[in-house]
C-alpha cells in the first residue's frame, strides 16, 4: 500500500466525491463561526431558501468586534452591535449553538473550539477565519475559508477544495532558555518568508514539538497561515489526548477508549513523501521580533536589521516602504527601541500558559510609566484561570490591569486601537500597516518578549532575567 | 446566479507594483462591520487611498487619473494575511474584474473565483512586460480571454498563457457557484455521512 502522510489519510477520508477536471468535495466535520465574516453567508442562504444542512456541526462565537472592558453594558458602537446581534439571531434561528458574550464558555473561536473539546484528532474543521490553522495542533485538518465557502458548509457540510501539496517542517534539538513556540514560529517564517507555504499544507515533526505543550503547538499550527500555508497539523500524541480527556464535548466512557484507539493511529507512514521538507535546528532560534510589515520580517531580538543590499525592483521599493512606515532604518539594532503599547492576548498567545509566563516575569517588578498595556485573555476560561491562579494578584501589583476576553487589539474592530504612529509589542500575529490600528506599528513577540518590554519601555531581550 | 458571466475583456490596467500586499491594505478590519455584501468598493485600500483625516492621496495609482481599467495590476504574493471574502468583493464592486500578478495567495485566490474576479498568474518575467506597458502609456491596453487562457499587452502583442482550474473555468464562463453544485449533489452527500465513520 502507498505511504501516506497524516494529512492525506484525513483528507482522502473526507472526499465525498472528486469533481472531473476540478477540485474534490470535501466532507466537513466541525465548523467555527464568527460575527464578522458568516452574516452574508446566512443571508444567501436566505436568499436561496434553503436551511443549514447540519446545524449540530457549527458553533458560533461572537469575537472581533466585541469590547474587552464593560462587557456586561450593550455595545455602544452601532456597526459592531447589530454585527454581534445578527450572529445570535441567525443561530437561533438554524438551531446553531451560540457561546454569547459573558457566559463561561464564551471566547476567542480558535481557543474555545479546543477547550470545550470541540477539536478532535482527524477531523475537517472550518471557519471563516484564517488562523483556524490553530486546530491542527490536535491532528486535523483545520484551515480559514471565505464568506462564499462558509455558506457551502452551511448548505451542504461541503466544501469544494483541490488538494494542496504537503511540507514538513522538522525542529530538532532542545530550546533555548526564554524561547517559546512563537519564536519558533516567527522564525520559520522569518526563514521561509511569507509566501513559502503558499500551496501548501504543513505537518511539523520534531522533539521540539513533540516537547511542545498544545498551547504552544496551537500557537505554532496558528501562525501556518503567516507562511501561506492553508494550515499546519501535529500528530496527535499523550500530550493532545491528556489535554481532551473529560473536556466538555469530548468523547466519554466507552466512545472515548474508541476515539483514542483511532487517533493513536494518526500519524504519517515512516515512507510517507512530502513535496517540500524543512528541518530548522533549536539551537538557532533566539527570542524573535518583527521589524517590518509582514510577519516575515523577523530577527533574532539581538540582530540588526537588514539592509536592502541585494534587492531590486519591487522587492527593495517595498521593503524601503515597510521600514518607511515602521520609522526604522537599515542597519539599527532593535535593542533598545521604544515601546509605547503592549498587547497581550490574541488566538495566537491568549491562553493560560502565556499569561503565565507573562505574569512569572513580571513577578515583583513594575510595568515601565510610558507603557501603555493591554491583557486580553483569549475565553471566560482564561480569565477565570488567571484569577484562580492568582496570577492578577501578580499582575496588578505590577501594574497591569486584565481585560476581557475578545479579538481585540490584534484587529482592532472594537474601541482598542494602537494610535497612529505609535509602537505596540504585540503577541498577536500580524504585523500588517494599520492592522492595530491606522498607522499603528507593530512589532510581533512572544508574552516573554512583550513582559520584558512592558517592564523595562523598550525592547529587551527577555533572558536577560536568566543571566 | 452570484456574478456576471465572464467574457473576453480589453481594457487598460491600474499598476500596484508593492509586493505582499495583505488583505489589511485591501479591506482594513475597521470596513468588515457589514452584515450585507454593499458598498465595500468604497473603502477598496482605504488606507492607501486616503489619509486618516480622509484627504486623498494623490500619489496612490487609484487616485491617479492617468490610470483606468477593469484590470488590477499587482506586485507578488498578492491578497496574503486574513481569509476575508472582502477583500474580493472590494476588488469587485469597485470595478476590477481580473487581477494579474505572478503569485497569489491561497484563499484569496479561492475568494475571488468564487466571486466572477479573475486572478491571472503569469511570470514575474512577463509581470514587469505589463507593468512597462502601463509606465510607457497609462491607457495601454490589455487582453484577457478566459477561453483560451490567454493574456495578451495589445500594443506588443507578446502574450502569456495561465492556468485556471477547469471546472472554476466553466464556473466563471457561466456564472456559477459551488453553491448550486453542492445542493445538488445533497443525496450524495447524505450517503457519505452513513457510510462513514464521521466524528461527531
Amino acid at each position: 500500500m502507498e505511504a501516506k502522510t497524516l494529512f492525506d489519510k484525513i483528507w482522502d477520508a473526507h472526499i465525498v466525491k472528486q469533481v472531473e477536471d476540478g477540485p474534490n468535495v470535501l466532507y466537513i466535520d466541525r465548523h467555527f463561526i464568527h460575527e464578522v465574516t458568516s452574516p452574508v453567508a446566512f443571508l444567501g442562504l436566505k436568499n436561496r431558501r434553503l436551511k443549514v444542512f447540519r446545524p449540530e456541526k457549527t458553533t458560533g462565537t461572537p469575537d472581533h468586534n466585541v469590547p474587552t472592558i464593560n462587557q456586561h453594558l450593550p455595545i455602544v458602537d452601532e456597526l459592531s452591535h447589530n454585527q454581534v446581534e445578527t450572529l445570535k439571531k441567525n443561530c437561533a434561528e438554524q438551531g446553531i449553538t451560540h457561546h454569547d458574550l459573558g457566559t463561561e464558555s464564551y471566547g476567542v473561536v480558535h481557543i474555545i473550539g479546543p477547550e470545550l473539546g470541540l477539536t478532535q484528532p482527524g477531523m475537517t474543521i472550518v471557519c471563516g477565519d484564517s488562523h483556524t490553522s490553530t486546530h491542527g495542533a490536535f491532528g486535523t485538518i483545520a484551515f480559514g475559508i471565505g464568506t462564499s465557502e462558509v455558506e457551502m458548509v452551511l448548505a451542504s457540510q461541503c466544501i469544494m477544495q483541490s488538494k494542496p501539496k504537503k511540507m514538513r517542517i522538522t525542529v530538532n534539538g532542545i530550546l533555548n532558555k526564554g524561547v517559546t513556540a512563537k519564536d519558533v514560529a516567527l522564525y520559520i517564517i522569518s526563514k521561509i518568508s511569507t509566501s513559502g507555504g503558499t500551496g501548501h499544507f504543513i505537518e511539523y515533526t520534531g522533539t521540539v514539538i513533540s516537547n511542545l505543550s498544545m498551547e504552544g503547538r496551537m500557537t505554532l499550527c496558528n501562525l501556518s497561515i503567516e507562511s501561506g500555508a492553508r494550515g499546519g497539523m501535529i500528530a496527535p500524541d499523550d500530550i493532545t489526548f491528556n489535554y481532551l480527556k473529560n473536556r466538555e464535548f469530548a468523547p466519554k466512557g466507552k466512545d472515548w477508549d474508541n476515539a483514542l484507539k483511532a487517533w493513536k493511529e494518526l500519524k504519517s507512514d515512516a515512507c510517507a513523501v512530502f513535496d517540500t521538507e524543512y528541518v530548522f535546528d533549536a539551537a538557532d532560534i533566539e527570542p524573535m521580533i518583527s521589524y517590518g510589515t509582514n510577519p516575515g520580517m523577523c530577527i533574532g531580538i539581538n540582530k540588526k536589521i537588514p539592509d536592502s543590499k541585494g534587492l531590486e525592483g519591487n522587492d527593495k521599493a517595498t521593503y524601503i516602504k515597510a521600514l518607511k512606515y515602521m520609522g526604522y532604518n537599515e542597519n539599527e539594532p532593535m535593542i533598545g527601541k521604544i515601546v509605547d503599547y503592549v498587547f497581550v492576548g490574541s488566538c495566537t498567545n491568549g491562553r493560560i500558559e502565556d499569561f503565565r509566563a507573562f505574569a512569572e516575569y513580571v513577578k515583583g517588578k513594575k510595568k515601565a510609566p510610558n507603557v501603555i498595556a493591554w491583557l486580553v485573555p483569549g475565553s471566560q476560561k482564561v480569565e477565570n484561570q488567571i484569577r484562580e491562579e492568582g496570577l492578577v494578584q501578580i499582575l496588578e501589583a505590577a501594574g497591569f490591569e486584565l481585560r476581557q476576553p475578545g479579538c481585540s487589539a490584534c484587529l482592532a474592530m472594537n474601541d482598542d486601537k494602537i494610535p497612529e504612529g505609535k509602537y505596540c509589542v504585540s503577541t498577536s500575529n500580524r504585523n500588517f500597516e494599520g492592522r492595530q490600528g491606522p498607522g499603528a506599528r507593530t512589532l510581533l513577540a512572544s508574552p516573554l518578549t512583550a513582559a520584558a518590554a512592558a517592564i523595562t519601555g523598550h525592547i529587551t531581550d527577555p533572558r536577560e532575567i536568566f543571566i | 446566479m452570484a456574478y456576471n458571466k465572464f467574457t473576453t475583456i480589453t481594457s487598460s490596467a491600474v499598476p500596484l507594483s508593492i509586493e505582499n500586499v495583505d488583505t489589511d491594505q485591501i479591506i482594513p478590519a475597521r470596513f468588515l462591520k457589514a452584515v450585507e455584501r454593499k458598498g465595500f468598493g468604497d473603502n477598496l485600500f482605504r488606507d492607501w487611498r486616503y489619509s486618516n483625516e480622509g484627504t486623498i492621496k494623490a500619489d496612490f495609482p487609484l487616485n491617479n487619473s492617468k490610470y483606468s481599467g477593469k484590470i488590477l495590476v499587482a506586485g507578488k504574493n498578492f491578497g496574503s494575511g486574513s481569509s476575508r471574502e472582502h477583500a474580493a468583493w472590494a476588488i469587485y464592486d469597485y470595478g476590477f474584474s481580473q487581477v494579474v500578478s505572478s503569485f497569489f495567495a491561497d484563499i484569496f485566490k479561492g475568494n475571488a473565483l468564487n466571486n466572477g474576479l479573475l486572478p491571472v498568474v503569469v511570470h514575474a518575467n512577463f509581470l514587469q512586460k505589463i507593468f512597462n506597458a502601463i509606465e510607457n502609456d497609462p491607457k495601454a491596453k490589455f487582453k484577457v480571454d478566459l477561453a483560451k487562457q490567454l493574456f495578451t499587452i495589445s500594443s506588443t502583442g507578446e502574450s502569456a498563457e495561465f492556468e485556471i482550474n477547469q471546472y472554476k473555468k466553466h464556473c466563471l464562463q457561466n456564472g456559477l457557484d459551488d453553491i448550486d453544485y453542492l445542493v445538488e449533489i445533497k443525496d450524495e452527500i447524505v450517503e457519505f455521512e452513513k457510510t462513514t465513520m464521521i466524528n461527531c
